[in-house]
């Protein structure tokens, strides 16, 4: 029933109002006294040497897209799970059609080297 | 369900229901931090908390305490607005999932039947699924706006890791949804009702499901064995370096409030949710429900820290391979077994 979907929201406000609320108390009473060496970024005393954002590998690139690809996949098994006993044997002969492309997919991608964190 | 009920009615009892859920769940979450440190403090022959109150069951509110009175720094080289909304947008969603996790059964109240559950929706994992990968978003935008390197390692690992294990988790759910036919977390708990033997872990035959799932879990939650993004020894803190006073606070509370979540979840997909013996009078039979759903969380929640006190951490590329080469093909061949197991039976 929709009007079941209303107490998350209601959820959501309590606590997107709780939150802050409590940060701009905690302003009230907690001390604030910066200083240069405070506001430096924490590496350890060391002064920091290059801007933050540099390049970073490749690999984390490459494991968004998968997952993309396996999580769409696991999207479509969802409903396909709930209504599984409603289809019978055509959704499952469906379903296993469509896992026996993804396994191909899947294989593909281990012989190319690229679940291989080097 | 309520549909017996005026619409001011219905908003006033969940509102009532939040406010009482709320913090019951920040409590566990308070107390989750007591008892770790207190098992890991035994496990490794230490006494852990023992100063503030008896067994230093005062140190959780005294922590709380301190950390609210820090000094909270911002420093001038972040982003200044997603540097702020990452530990909000963290604790809101850590503690929104728990909207929907049924924690009994029913309770009349003058001829309401009112649910033990802040609202029953009829796509109740999916809301889950949702919320649980948005947090993502925190420790992304945390490590991004942080502008620091550490951050940016932490939370960079932290986002893959929690995509490759998303994948394997949510696999993982399918054989019990071939099992049960709904998304609705009450409808799992009802269908595994009966006796253990109708759990999903034993009579379902999900018991790979459930290892996978909770593999996954814990990586989703980045605890030890896969707390990659906070290896102190590399990373200092990883995402929430730069965060000091109620921000790191929030950081921390939202990683165990997730912690409570997922053991609810487990609790629910995979052990039968509150099934359990009733006797007695009316009022313990409607209580006893709620006290065998949190003794099977109060197990996860030991079951974490045991192994939080117990094994080693991975290193990042067996952490890659074990989501992408053992727990994915093992799900996969779940799923497969699971859908011709049962209609081999029907």
């Amino acid at each position: 029933m929709p009007q079941n979907y209303v107490p998350i929201f209601l959820f959501v406000a309590v606590v997107a109002i709780a939150i802050p609320a409590t940060l701009m108390i905690g302003k009230l009473v907690r001390p604030n006294n910066p200083e240069k060496a405070k506001l430096m970024p924490y590496e350890c005393g060391i002064d920091p040497v290059d801007n933050a954002r540099g390049r970073y590998t490749v690999r984390f690139y490459i494991v968004a897209i998968l997952f993309v690809v396996f999580d769409v996949e696991t999207i479509f098994l969802f409903p396909w799970a709930v209504q599984y006993r409603a289809l019978g044997l055509f959704g499952l002969v469906e379903m296993l059609v469509f896992l026996a492309i993804l396994i191909v997919g899947y294989v593909w991608i281990w012989k190319k080297g690229a679940l291989e964190w080097v | 369900m309520s549909g017996n009920l005026s619409v001011g009615w219905f908003v006033l009892i969940s509102v009532i229901k939040i406010l009482i859920a709320v913090p019951i769940l920040l409590g566990i979450v308070a107390y989750t931090v007591w008892l770790e440190r207190k098992l890991v403090g035994h496990i490794q022959n230490r006494w852990g908390p023992s100063r503030v109150g008896p067994f230093g069951l005062l140190q959780p509110i005294a922590d709380g305490l301190k950390l609210f009175f820090k000094e909270d720094l911002t420093p001038p080289y972040v982003h200044k607005a997603l540097y702020l909304l990452a530990p909000i947008l963290s604790l809101t969603l850590a503690l929104t999932s728990i909207a929907v996790i049924p924690v009994g059964g029913w309770v009349t109240i003058r001829g309401a039947r009112i649910p033990l559950q802040i609202t029953d929706v009829n796509v109740a994992l999916l809301i889950i699924l949702g919320i649980t990968s948005m947090g993502v978003y925190g420790v992304a935008l945390a490590g991004w706006s942080s502008n620091s390197k550490y951050s940016l390692l932490g939370s960079l690992r932290a986002s893959a890791q929690m995509v490759s294990y998303e994948v394997a988790l949510g696999l993982s759910l399918v054989g019990v949804l071939i099992l049960s036919g709904t998304f609705s977390l009450r409808g799992i708990v009802e269908h595994q009702l009966g006796g253990f033997w109708n759990w999903n872990i034993f009579g379902g035959g999900q018991i790979v499901a459930f290892f996978i799932y909770l593999c996954a879990a814990y990586a989703e939650t980045n605890r030890i064995p896969f707390d990659l993004p906070e290896a102190e020894t590399e990373l200092v803190a990883g995402y929430h370096t730069e965060y000091s006073s109620m921000k790191f606070a929030m950081f921390f509370m939202s990683e165990y409030a997730n912690m409570v979540t997922v053991a609810c979840l487990a609790s629910v997909l995979f052990l039968g949710g509150w099934s359990g013996p009733l006797f007695g009078p009316p009022v313990l039979q409607a209580l006893l429900p709620v006290f065998w759903f949190f003794l099977r969380v109060l197990f996860f929640l030991f079951l974490y820290i045991w192994v939080r006190g117990t094994l080693p951490r991975f290193r990042y590329d067996q952490l890659m391979a074990f989501s992408w080469k053992f727990l994915l093909p093992l799900a996969i061949a779940n799923v497969i077994i699971t859908s011709l197991v049962v209609a081999l039976r029907s």
